[in-house]
């Protein structure tokens, strides 16, 4: 479990990047964060991987306080896929890449040989596997980093922005993946401005604005309310505005999915012949 | 007269062992939106860079075929002459962005125009206002957060007032809000300057109502071109993997099953509108 106690956090230029967040997220969660450009989510993830450690409060990671510890040794349990994947890439080869942080925890040869495999089968990078990751497109690079992180099974998964450049394939595939993953009893905390991807994953939601967190629950609850989602520069999912458009003919309006947005228009017009 | 033609156009990376793209025949005309999409690797984003001439005067390999862009042949003209017609929006700000500051970063390109210092003043104000980022024109580049470069990346090609515009996921690192209201600006060029512009985007749910036309391409090829309505309704798309905006869907679905729904939304203002109107039978 991750244990988030009334944290601040101030940046050395004096930016407030975190004024008072208080959060818990559970073994097996899928949760997003969403918010306005430099509200602190990034800030915020980063203090769940030790990469920065609160000014105030503190951060629990499976009962040990982030300030205990190092980043190395958080690293092997809190594993970061970053925004920009050139920042993190930097082998020859895809292959290269991924292998490279398990020979550093130390895995055996033919460990490192299965858990490589592994990941580029998953990832659909098989046929890159001898290819430099700087020929790949952005898409295709943004999988070889979430490969190199994913071959070393850490407990907790944080992708910072996982679905820009993927195509509306791959979004199902990185989907079907978390779930996966959250099958598996890992927690994955994604960052991101994909309404509609969130909204698809029915992850749970939290909302930031300023530094703090202004709303936190499902995705379905979060996500159809238009009050919350505006203040933290969000836009509503498009089938929840339609249904927020449909409200004042008394139509639910916590609705994200688009069968069951079927299935309730289905209704009301069966209704009404 | 198309202000970009290619014929048969085929591009193959000096690494790569199949074509990046290939044959390629397209005639674009002034004024137009387009919204460019496809799966990741299909070659969008290569095309793109034909454009402006980064191929094939920055990336050597082999293109065949022939490219006009403002009645210029690509091959013909160096990249900084045709950077003054078309003005390029990468996937990743940071590869763009150099200056000290985002007002000098916004300066850059018109200062090899030759206009004057007080024009000069002018478009960079205006630019940086257009994109939101008027108070932090002092700042360095690298010390902003991904979101506010992709806003200096645009202010930059916005500064230039090209005829074209071609914009590679221009934004993907920014809110939902800000992305909006980027694409708001984005619209209104196309609509009052007449300025030409080709997007290449996944997210057609926010974009695909400001398109006049669609574009897909898949391993390498355009395999879908037509009026946004139409492409995004096709089966054909639906098979590519091309992501169907939401309201779309669900008009499909509806359809289905015999609802009398006669247009195709993109938008959730549509849907309503549609959707209020068989409602009220």
């Amino acid at each position: 479990m991750i244990k988030i106690q009334d944290v601040f956090f101030t940046y050395p230029n004096g930016v407030e990047a975190l004024r008072g967040v208080n959060l818990e997220i559970q073994d097996g969660e899928f949760l997003a964060i969403m918010g306005q450009n430099g509200a602190g989510k990034t800030t915020l993830v980063k203090h769940i991987n030790g990469l920065l450690k609160p000014t105030k409060g503190t951060v629990m990671v499976d009962g040990v306080d982030t300030t205990k510890v190092s980043v190395a040794t958080l690293a092997k349990k809190v594993g970061f896929v970053f925004q920009n994947p050139d920042h993190q890439l930097f082998s020859e080869t895809v292959e290269e890449e991924i292998s490279f942080a398990l020979r550093n925890f130390g895995f055996s040869e033919s460990a490192i040989k299965e858990r490589v495999n592994w990941a580029l089968n998953l990832l659909d990078l098989a046929e890159y596997r001898k290819v430099s990751p700087f020929m790949l497109s952005g898409g295709e690079r943004k999988r070889v980093a979430l490969a190199s992180v994913l071959a070393w099974d850490p407990k907790i998964v944080i992708l910072d922005e996982p679905t820009i450049g993927q195509d509306s394939q791959q979004k199902e595939r990185l989907r079907q993946f978390i779930l996966q993953l959250n099958h598996l009893g890992k927690t994955v905390i994604i960052v991101t401005h994909d309404v509609e991807f969130v909204a698809e994953c029915k992850s749970q939601v939290v909302l930031m604005s300023q530094g703090k967190i202004i709303a936190h629950g499902s995705a379905k609850k979060v996500l159809t309310n238009l009050e919350v989602v505006t203040q933290a520069s969000v836009v509503l999912p498009q089938i929840s505005q339609l249904f927020a458009n449909l409200k004042n003919i008394s139509f639910p309006t916590e609705v994200i999915d688009v069968n069951e947005a079927a299935d309730i228009l289905l209704g009301k017009l069966g209704d009404s012949q | 007269m198309p202000i970009i033609e290619t014929k048969n156009l085929t591009y193959t990376y000096l690494t790569g062992t199949k074509p990046a793209f290939e044959d390629v025949t397209l005639e674009i005309d002034k004024g137009e939106f387009i919204v460019l999409t496809g799966p990741s690797g299909c070659g969008k984003t290569t095309l793109c860079r034909c454009f402006n001439g980064l191929i094939p005067h920055f990336y050597s390999g082999k293109l065949e075929g022939e490219i006009y862009v403002s009645n210029l042949k690509v091959i013909e003209h160096p990249i900084h002459e045709l950077a003054r017609h078309v003005g390029m929006v990468f996937q990743n700000p940071e590869n763009q962005l150099f200056a000290l500051s985002v007002e000098k970063d916004v300066a850059f390109g018109l200062e090899n125009l030759g206009i004057s210092r007080e024009e000069m003043r002018e478009r960079v104000d205006w630019a940086l206002k257009m994109t939101g980022i008027y108070e932090l024109k002092d700042r360095a580049p690298y010390e902003l957060s991904g979101g506010q470069q992709q806003r200096v990346a645009i202010a930059s090609v916005l500064a230039m007032q090209p005829e074209i515009i071609v914009l590679d996921e221009p934004t993907s690192f920014l809110d939902p809000v800000g992305a909006k209201n980027i694409f708001e600006v984005i619209n209104k060029l196309n609509k009052d300057l007449g300025i030409t512009i080709i997007l290449v985007e996944h997210r057609l749910d926010l974009t695909s109502k400001y398109a006049s036309r669609v574009m897909i391409m898949d391993k390498g090829r355009i395999v879908l071109d037509g009026l946004p309505k139409e492409i995004l309704n096709s089966e054909e798309a639906r098979l590519i993997g091309v992501g169907i905006p939401k309201v779309t869907r669900l008009y499909q679905i509806l359809r289905n099953k015999g609802v009398p729904l006669n247009r195709v939304p993109l938008s959730a203002e549509e849907a309503t509108r549609d959707l209020l109107e068989v409602l009220r039978i």
